[in-house]
């Protein structure tokens, strides 16, 4: 085995490699070789850094100089400046560092983006290669298996589960302990550990991450899980629109194999286990646990009621422990550094860490874990840099379709479990969408809205109609033709069908539209009696108007407006044919003179 | 897999080779390796440099590089820095002194003064 002085991480995520860095790697190889350097550094490719927006990222150790929006023609600087001569190329840093004195800074540690966070769940993302078991044994891999197996009773496992306070990720915030706990009870000679893969909401893909980036620390996970329940098998359900997850998983679960970590006999203590993998056709409502157990089956992937709870009657009326991808990765470290460790993270309800995926109207898009209990204006701020533009910041949904906004005038609300529900929202799984003055919080219910109805499995009448009826009253609302009492009758509709669908997904459809009514229901009033839309955005209610004396007729908006609907001539201002205009909004981003304005 | 020994083996051996990320660092040997560094034959030395800490199984110490120090004349030139930030320059280095320097200064903590850049201005 060889050594290497120098290690370059490229990322590969699914952000960065949408973003070419396939080719920054093959750049790499072709520049590396050309200057004799091929045995002397190694590129290993990795998953998220957590930083898309800066992608693709490229980190050079042993400096840990990080690179960001590298680009392949970057790759002949990167070789012959930093890999031949030690000179950091100071151009691709990361702005905030690049005016930093020590060229051999340790960047990683120095970016505001990383120095907030605590890394548990996402501890080896962007740090190992995922396509290498070894990588993932030299950071303590399958030690908190080797412990369990060899020094811990069941009970004492589910035990430290339970000590730590750990609750799922994957939505609801259920006490893994406990979950455990009613699986491993549950008499049977068959049992199964699950995976949740699924990952539905619109804006999240912490779990896609993690699959990407450390795949053994969810298969070590859930052996351990199925030693402490008694089970044998375990199946990880992934959507399918997750290629790379899908390879890595393929990859690990087979060196995983090689090495004897799945199969028989595991550390020769007479356990054994083995996963497979089912993939998901990608339906909101799969992820859903009783319907993904039923898709696992082979069958159409319907819900069906509770109880019997999985942990009772799962998978092929088994006992089945079903848990998240970002739950189970938090597992082999709470195993190794301890429940006490673990709960002295977060607040008192909510123990650890929580990963974000970070979106919308934020300067550093991407993935972000923090200590439970952080606030909303740290991760908004101090994190996630601010809002672009120098725009006010308005409210952050949070919790997907199922959740709802948080305003701005709680953003210094730790984020929490319990906290988000007081506020109408939801932890949910993560998605975390930062909205700024230009939203339009009526289009925003609309939005999910729109994607419950699409998703709506139809098997039951108050969420296949009910979430319908809701949606044709904001479209209304929406389309300036808003009535009085439409309000009133949202409210009722969205009551009815908590109260009466069955599953998750009906239950929580109306969550986005009640809590913008909480908060901004003054822009929903504004829609209907006003037939106005406050910021600007519902194209119906707004148009586009050319002040007369700032204009020069100079004609460049008639120009460029693709439906030539802007007339004048020289020396006279011109004008908008409002009836043939279309709102695209071209003509007022063209105007050299800043003459048109959009009338709310 | 049988046993823990046999997880602890593939551990180890696996964090050997990826030591070089490792950022706990006690000490840096930075080798100025702009153009006349590399001419005057800084790559041996830093070879050098990595074999000796690797033979003698030291994870701590990184090897990384430098451009132009400013003085030609004396390359290779070497700089060992210290957890504090204390810098020791080496010059015309060899790979036989950087395997003292190794032995000497990043093992047993005694500075090779005849190889620094004092002892090589009093020289002259
Ligand atoms: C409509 C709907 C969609 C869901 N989608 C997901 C999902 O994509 N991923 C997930 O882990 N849990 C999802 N859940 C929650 C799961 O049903 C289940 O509670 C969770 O996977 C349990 O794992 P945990 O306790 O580790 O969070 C969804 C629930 C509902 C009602
Ligand atoms: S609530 Fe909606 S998704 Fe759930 S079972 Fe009923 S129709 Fe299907
Ligand atoms: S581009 Fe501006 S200044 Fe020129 S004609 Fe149009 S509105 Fe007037
Ligand atoms: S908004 Fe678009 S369609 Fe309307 S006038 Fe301007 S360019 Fe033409
Ligand atoms: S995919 Fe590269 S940083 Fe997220
Ligand atoms: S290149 Fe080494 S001192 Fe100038």
């Amino acid at each position: 085995m060889q050594i290497y002085r120098s290690h370059v991480l490229v990322c590969g995520g699914t952000g960065c490699t949408s973003s070419n860095s396939g080719k920054i790697i093959e750049e790499f190889e072709v520049q590396l070789k050309n200057n004799k350097l091929e045995n002397e550094v190694k590129v290993i490719k990795t998953g998220c850094f957590g930083l898309c927006a800066q992608g693709p990222i490229v980190v050079v150790y042993p400096e840990g100089s990080m690179y960001t929006m590298v680009k392949p023609e970057d790759v002949k600087e990167i070789v012959e400046e930093h890999l031949l001569k030690g000179r950091i190329v100071r151009r691709l840093l990361l702005s905030d560092i690049q005016t930093e004195e020590d060229t051999s800074a340790k960047s990683l540690e120095k970016v505001d983006f990383f120095k907030r966070q605590l890394r548990i769940a996402l501890r080896n993302c962007g740090i190992i290669n995922p396509e290498d078991i070894n990588e993932y044994i030299a950071y303590d891999g399958y030690k908190a298996l080797a412990k369990v197996l060899t020094e811990m009773e069941p009970e004492e496992v589910i035990d430290t589960i339970k000590k730590s306070g750990l609750r799922g990720r994957g939505g609801g915030g259920f006490p893994t302990g406990l979950k455990w706990e009613f699986a491993a009870k549950s008499q049977d000679d068959i049992k199964y550990v699950c995976c949740n893969a699924d990952e539905g909401d619109p804006g999240a893909f912490m779990d896609r991450s993690i699959l990407e980036g450390d795949p053994h620390s969810v298969i070590e996970a859930m052996i351990i899980a199925g030693y402490a329940i008694g089970a044998n098998q375990g199946f990880i359900y992934v959507r399918a629109e997750y290629p790379i997850a899908v390879k890595r998983l393929d990859i690990a679960i087979k060196q995983a194999r090689e090495y004897g970590l799945l199969g028989e006999d595991i550390f020769g203590t007479g356990f054994s286990f083995d996963i497979e993998l089912r993939l998901g056709a990608g339906a909101f409502v799969c992820g859903e646990e009783t319907a993904l157990m039923t898709s696992i089956e082979g069958k159409r992937g319907e819900p069906r009621p509770r109880p019997p709870f999985p942990a009772v009657k799962g998978l092929w009326q088994k006992p089945t422990l079903l848990n998240n991808v970002e739950t189970y990765a938090n597992i082999p470290v709470i195993i190794l550094k301890g429940p006490e460790w673990f709960a002295s993270i977060g607040t008192e309800k909510s123990k650890g860490t929580k990963v974000f995926a970070v979106g919308g109207k934020i300067n550093n898009t991407g993935l972000v874990e923090i200590p439970m209990g952080t606030t909303l204006r740290e991760v908004i701020y101090d994190i996630g840099g601010g809002i672009p533009n120098g725009k006010k910041f308005k409210a952050a949904q949070t919790g997907g379709p199922s959740g709802g906004c948080i305003p701005a005038s709680h953003i210094d609300t730790p984020i929490e479990y319990d906290t988000l529900v007081q506020l109408g929202s939801m932890m949910g799984s993560g998605g975390l969408i930062v909205m700024d003055e230009d939203t339009c919080m009526v289009d925003i219910a609309k939005f999910f809205l729109e994607f419950t109805v699409d998703e709506s499995c139809g098997k039951c009448p108050p969420c296949r109609i009910g979430t319908k009826r809701m949606l044709e009253i904001l479209e209304r609302i929406t389309g300036g033709k808003g009535e009085e009492g439409d309000i009133e009758k949202l409210e009722i509709l969205a009551k009815n069908i908590k109260a009466s669908a069955l599953c998750g997904l009906g239950q929580t459809a109306p969550n986005p539209v009640l809590s913008t009514l909480r908060y901004f229901r003054d822009e929903y009033e504004a829609h209907v009696r006003d037939k106005k839309c406050p910021a600007g955005v519902c194209k119906s209610m707004m148009h586009y108007v050319i002040n007369a004396e700032l204009c020069k007729s100079c004609g460049i908006c008639a120009r460029n407006c693709p439906v030539k609907c802007i007339s004048g001539q020289r020396g006279v201002p011109y004008v908008i044919d409002q009836d043939k205009c279309i709102k695209c909004g071209t003509c007022m981003e063209k105007c050299p003179f800043k003459a048109i304005f959009k009338n709310v | 897999m049988k046993s823990i020994t046999e997880l602890e083996a593939i551990r180890k051996k696996a964090l050997e080779q990826m030591s070089v990320r490792n950022q706990d660092v006690r000490m840096r040997v930075v080798v100025g390796m702009a153009t006349c560094g590399i001419a005057a034959g800084a790559r041996p030395v830093m070879n050098a440099f990595l074999e000796e800490l690797k033979r003698r199984n030291i994870n701590d110490v990184k090897v990384t590089m430098t451009g132009c120090i400013g003085a030609c004349r004396l390359e290779p030139i070497v700089e060992v820095v210290d957890e504090k930030g204390e810098k020791v320059t080496y010059v015309k280095m060899t790979a036989e002194k950087a395997a003292r320097v190794v032995a000497e200064h990043i093992v047993n903590g005694r500075v090779c003064l005849d190889y620094t850049i004092g002892a090589e201005e009093k020289n002259k």
